[in-house]
């Protein structure tokens, strides 16, 4: 079983999945940040990988990326990262990245370094299963989690083509939008989760807008997990004091337990 | 070579929908009303009356006599598309994708721009149509062509400047197609060059094959006979795939796309992505791009604002491969002294 899959084996456990760029707002605070995070209780930490055009991503990662890139990092300073992270932490580590740099860094080689560094699986925002084949084998290949994006526009159609593809989880998107801390979750968001949930059995995390305790606690009403981003990284950006950080985490790992 | 009319979305290993999911729905959406719309006979017709009592075509076939005594060589013919409405190639597409748009009950338009060429031609055909506009521009820009800002702003459309980036085209890209995602529903994307995810590459090119079919048209019934040559320059590519694409299949017909040089290929200021790029994924499709080593999206350079773009339409990139077109690029020096010598010799102001 792999690392994500046993995270939903655990029984009345929701999951707390954290997003950070690495680099941002430094290397030195990616390498303390992530122990923390799976310390307060963390099930699963996204790495990701900045790229110069980020257009799934609202204000907040934009500039956590632009930043990240002037700090030099590359994906294979990523890859660096989660090697010296896998020595801290057995947290599963999940690649968040476009599909430009992956490509550009070659598929295969990429899955296969993943793969030694004790990376657990990718997302990639703008793939969808119909370009995925390439990805989707090489990943298999080398016993990696290629975790596919579902969003509220989704037919029944995609739902279920999403559903096979999707290995570890299925990431909801939860408004028709790119990535931001949000002031409510959107009203349709329960219906939402539950049209998938009639086409699949695979774990459902939700993503996108999700920024306070209470948020997640509804989420975790009705899904399997809850995916926090914009707002981790919004807590980094004030400083190099993970006090913040830590605070957040513990406070939302209460709020779905 | 042609591509049947109904295809994947790959132009040999380009092209493709590299999109965030909830755009897949409508690009789906948007295939299936396309096909719809040209089959359409009454579309077809309102497009075709549109295109000549709103936009003024067909546009001439101008032989250049001073300009071709003085280059000494060939007799140079110029497809005349400065003589269009809005005073480019671009108001095709905008007519063509705002008819659609209006047939398939989207009321909000967004639309990006780089010179302001594009986003003149949008917010005019909106403006006729009674759709509404906001048009994303680099702020960079807005500063840059700030008549066609206000232009833009006459007829009630919106510019949103974007701060993001190199803030220039790739940029308002990127924000148009944010808006997309996030008001999709209610909004057609008015992409203006052959980019983007499939369907946008054919559909640009078949509302910009006017260009290359009327030409073809003109020169048999001018002087009986096709070009030996057929040259256009190189952006995301729209008017060269327009006057290129209805002569695919004329072998003897040589087709030169010309790039943007910038201040050289051996430096990084330039926006020459057949010429000096690799293939990539950048706004929905995979095709030559201008990146680094580490897959980032390089920051380009032109002295032409047009053509001042890192990617390129997929059916080039395709093109390049198969040997079907040729690709080169003019450094700015260069196309200064083109754009001189063509005011010179023909009083005819190119664009830039």
């Amino acid at each position: 079983m792999s690392r994500i899959a046993s995270v939903f084996e655990k029984q009345n456990h929701k999951a707390f999945i954290a997003y950070v760029t690495v680099g941002y707002p430094s290397m030195w605070a990616t390498l303390q940040a992530v122990p923390l995070l799976a310390e307060c209780g963390c099930d699963i930490i996204e790495l990701g990988i900045p790229f110069s055009d980020p257009l799934a991503d609202g204000t907040t990662i934009q500039k956590a990326s632009f930043d990240a890139l002037q700090n030099g990092v590359t994906p294979e300073t990523c890859l660096e990262v989660a090697q010296k992270l896998r020595l801290k932490t057995d947290v599963p580590l999940v690649f968040m990245s476009y599909y430009n740099p992956i490509f550009h860094y070659g598929v295969e080689k990429f899955c296969a370094q993943c793969e030694q560094v004790g990376v657990d699986g990718l997302i990639i925002p703008d793939l969808p299963p119909e370009e995925g084949t390439e990805l989707g084998e090489a990943t298999q290949k080398h016993g990696l989690d290629l975790v596919y994006l579902l969003a509220p526009t989704s037919t029944d159609e995609r739902t279920r083509l999403i559903a096979q593809k999707s290995s570890g989880f299925i990431y909801l998107v939860s408004v028709t939008g790119v990535t931001g801390a949000r002031a409510a979750l959107p009203q349709e968001l329960s219906s939402f989760v539950a049209r998938v949930k009639k086409a699949t059995d695979k774990p459902l995390c939700v993503g996108f807008g999700i920024s306070t305790p209470e948020q997640a606690k509804q989420v975790v009403g009705i899904a399997d997990g809850v995916i926090v981003g914009s707002r981790i990284i919004q807590l980094l950006e004030s400083g190099y004091s993970l006090d913040s950080l830590r605070k957040f985490a513990t406070e939302l790992r209460a709020a779905l337990d | 070579m042609k591509q049947p009319e109904r295809f994947n979305g790959y132009f040999g290993d380009y092209g493709g929908k590299y999109v965030p999911e909830t755009l897949m729905p409508a690009l789906d959406e948007l295939e299936k009303a396309y096909y719809e719309a040209m089959s359409d006979s009454a579309f077809l017709s309102e497009l075709e009356s549109m295109s000549h009592y709103y936009s003024g075509r067909p546009t001439p076939l101008y032989y250049a006599r001073r300009l071709s005594e003085q280059c000494g060589g060939a007799k140079i013919m110029l497809k005349r598309e400065d003589m269009a409405h809005t005073g480019a190639h671009k108001i095709n597409n905008a007519l063509g994708q705002g008819l659609l748009a209006k047939r398939m009950g989207k009321q909000r338009i967004v639309a990006e721009t780089g010179a302001g060429q594009h986003g003149v031609a949008s917010a005019c055909v909106c403006a006729m149509l009674g759709l509404d506009c906001i048009v994303y521009m680099g702020t960079e820009d807005v500063h840059r062509q700030a008549l066609n800002v206000f232009r833009m702003e006459l007829t009630g459309s919106k510019v949103v400047p974007v701060d993001a980036g190199s803030k220039t085209l790739k940029d308002a890209i990127n924000e148009a197609i944010r808006d997309w995602v996030t008001n999709v529903e209610t909004t057609h994307y008015l992409i203006g060059s052959a980019v983007g995810p499939h369907p946008y590459p054919i559909m640009v090119r078949d509302f910009q094959s006017v260009i290359g079919n009327e030409a073809r048209q003109q020169i048999l019934d001018d002087y009986g006979r096709l070009p030996d040559y057929i040259v256009a320059c190189v952006g995301g590519g729209s008017n060269a795939i327009g006057i290129f694409h209805p002569f695919i299949d004329d072998a003897d017909v040589n087709l030169i796309g010309v790039e943007a040089g910038g201040r050289g290929l051996d430096t990084k200021d330039h926006a020459a992505p057949l010429a000096a790029g690799s293939p990539g994924v950048l706004h929905g499709a995979k095709s030559y791009l201008l990146q680094d080593k580490n897959g980032q999206v390089m920051e380009t350079h032109s002295v032409s604002a047009g053509l001042d773009y890192p990617g390129v339409g997929p059916e080039h990139s395709y093109y390049k491969d198969t040997g079907r077109a040729t690709y080169l690029a003019v450094d700015d020096e260069q196309a200064l002294e083109g754009f001189r010598m063509l005011f010179k010799t023909e009083g005819i102001v190119p664009a830039l």
